[in-house]
């Protein structure tokens, strides 16, 4: 069994962001980046399926600039076993990242796409059920349990009530939600071993692909900013103000 | 202009969240139509037909959709998705685990978590953990867009039921399967849309000390939310949890309790009218943004609390 790992680099998820002042944009330059975490438990889900014998490769891919060789590196110090970039300057909505990924998937033929439920910039949430549509595979998003057998998977999904478990055939797309795992650390012979695993990089002009630009970002504001109120001395002033002054009781 | 919403159910009762997406398709078309597809889902269909503005309501009503797995559903929308220029669902894990799908398979975007409308090709939604507003123009002649409910006010006017087209299309879902549900059972109100939100987090210390965020719930008639650390940590279930990756609330009032308000928290509950924020550490940066702040140790102040709205 061959598992491709889709990861993003994103801003880190501790960095408070700026938007840029022209307002095209939040500002990246100069910025803490880091593996978008939900790709980090999909990386770690897919070792531990490597672990138990169930896979035999896991393969990390990304798309994006140069820079994101770093995070492929990151996926291969955590113990990928080679990586992919597709590698584009271009601002990519999440109809055609799945394009992109359907491409490596009908090349590399991986029985289990693993990604993120969502990257922590975008926030769309779209991506991993874009490519099973594309793929004609079943999908199970917001995995929180994955349990392997023979040509299947049986997934535990977070829902608004609680869980629902269901069973896919592969081959299958599975996003990560936060539960699922908790993933490692590289340690630093690994992250030294990561420097001489295979990285492979692909023009996105090279693919053959003719992707299409469906939606156009106007602007990106901030949103408006709410400010700290008062503190109150006591639970009894505390029910008088929202009795008597925000009347929300 | 024709929009189609779907219509979130267990089979027997609609979802709130229905409300708002209504109120939201609205805003593109004055005679949207509701989908409700599931199995003896008729009840639900009736519901759906009685809000105030629905031009019509598509009931798909066969065994096969019992669970309204994503690969099905997707297909059917798909199979009549022609009539219809916008096609939406709320941003509930029912509208994300779908729409993206049926986007893909009509070869359109699709825009997450709409909060505001701005014209029938332009829309806002809020991006970085709420931390930046986008404005987008969609350039596909069908939009396809999940919702934010809380930005948009619940339909609750009722019209004559309008008319209800029963339909009869079967997608059986090939490669997926339902086994199991596990659902969190509560009479408290619905967290996504209760008026008194109380909220817990790592101040609270373990499970059995959570109870005191239900105890202060049921004083105030409340829903019962989590910080991600307070689901971590195993005091609650993860259904609980409000911020970036759990639910996003907007509440009349919400009180966050032992919570520090960090910026994955503060995603799922910063347009709640009023915050209250009780915690020990003056410094946290929940007090940015509270409305009101009472400082000191919530296992004194909280039962205080009770005891006074009991009293009122």
């Amino acid at each position: 069994m061959k598992i491709l790992v889709a990861v993003k680099r994103v801003i880190d998820p501790y960095v408070k962001i700026r938007v840029k002042s022209d307002n095209t944009g939040v500002e990246t330059q100069n910025i803490k980046m880091a593996m978008n975490p939900f790709d980090e438990i999909a990386i770690e889900e897919a070792l531990r399926l490597r672990e138990k014998g169930w896979a035999t490769e896991v393969v990390a891919v990304s798309i994006g600039g140069e820079s994101s060789q770093e995070t492929l590196r990151h996926g291969l110090a955590l113990g990928a076993d080679r990586a992919i970039l597709v590698r584009t300057d271009r601002v990519l909505e999440s109809l055609n990242i799945a394009k992109i990924l359907k491409k490596i998937v009908d090349d590399e033929k991986p029985d289990l796409v693993l990604m993120g439920k969502q990257t922590i910039d975008g926030d769309n949430n779209q991506t991993p059920q874009m490519l099973a549509a594309l793929l004609n595979w079943s999908q199970a998003t917001n995995a929180s349990k994955v349990n392997e057998s023979t040509g299947h998977l049986e997934v535990t999904r977070e829902i608004d009530g609680g869980l629902e478990t269901i069973k896919i055939a592969l081959p299958a797309v599975v996003s990560t939600d936060l539960r699922l795992n908790e993933p490692r650390y590289a340690s630093l012979p690994n992250i030294m071993k990561a420097k001489r695993k295979s990285l492979d990089v692909i023009e996105l002009e090279s693919m053959g692909l003719s992707l299409k630009q469906h939606v156009e970002i106007l602007k990106v504001n901030a949103p408006a900013t709410r400010t700290g109120g008062v503190k109150v001395e006591s639970v009894t002033a505390l029910l008088n103000k929202l009795q008597h002054e925000a009347k929300v009781l | 202009m024709s929009t189609l919403v779907l219509v979130e159910h267990n089979n027997h009762t609609m979802h709130p969240a229905t409300r708002n997406t209504l109120a939201a398709a609205l805003e593109l078309d004055n005679k949207p139509t509701l989908l409700v597809v599931g199995h003896q889902c008729s009840e639900v269909a009736a519901q759906a037909a009685t809000l105030a503005g629905v031009h019509a309501v598509w009931c798909v009503d066969n065994p096969c959709y019992e669970h309204q797995l994503a690969e099905q559903i997707s297909d059917l929308v798909v199979s009549f998705a022609s009539s219809f220029n916008a096609i939406l669902a709320s941003s509930s894990t029912y509208g994300k685990n779908i729409l993206p799908r049926i986007a893909a398979l009509l070869d359109v975007t699709q825009v997450s978590d709409v909060s505001k409308i701005i014209d029938a090709n332009t829309f806002e939604h809020p991006v970085y953990a709420g931390n930046a507003i986008e404005t987008v123009r969609v350039l596909d002649n069908i939009k396809v867009m999940t919702v934010r409910t809380t930005a948009f006010n619940p339909v609750t006017k009722a019209q004559d039921a309008c008319c209800i087209e029963n339909m009869n299309q079967e997608f059986p879902a090939k490669g997926s399967q339902f086994v199991k549900h596990e659902l969190s059972k509560s009479e408290r109100p619905d967290l996504g849309s209760a008026k008194i939100v109380v909220s817990g987090g790592r101040g609270l210390q373990s499970a059995e000390k959570f109870k005191l965020i239900d105890d202060l719930a049921d004083a105030l008639g409340a829903a019962v939310g989590a910080s991600r650390a307070a689901v971590d940590a195993g005091f609650v279930p993860n259904d609980y949890q409000v911020g970036q990756t759990g639910k996003v609330v907007a509440p009349v009032l919400y009180i966050a309790v032992g919570i520090s308000g960090a910026v994955q928290h503060l995603a799922g509950m910063k347009d709640s009218k009023i915050i209250v924020a009780i915690n020990k550490d003056e410094d946290a940066p929940i007090f940015q943004i509270a409305d009101y702040g009472l400082v000191g140790d919530l296992f004194e102040l909280v039962p205080q609390l009770i005891e006074q709205l009991k009293n009122r």
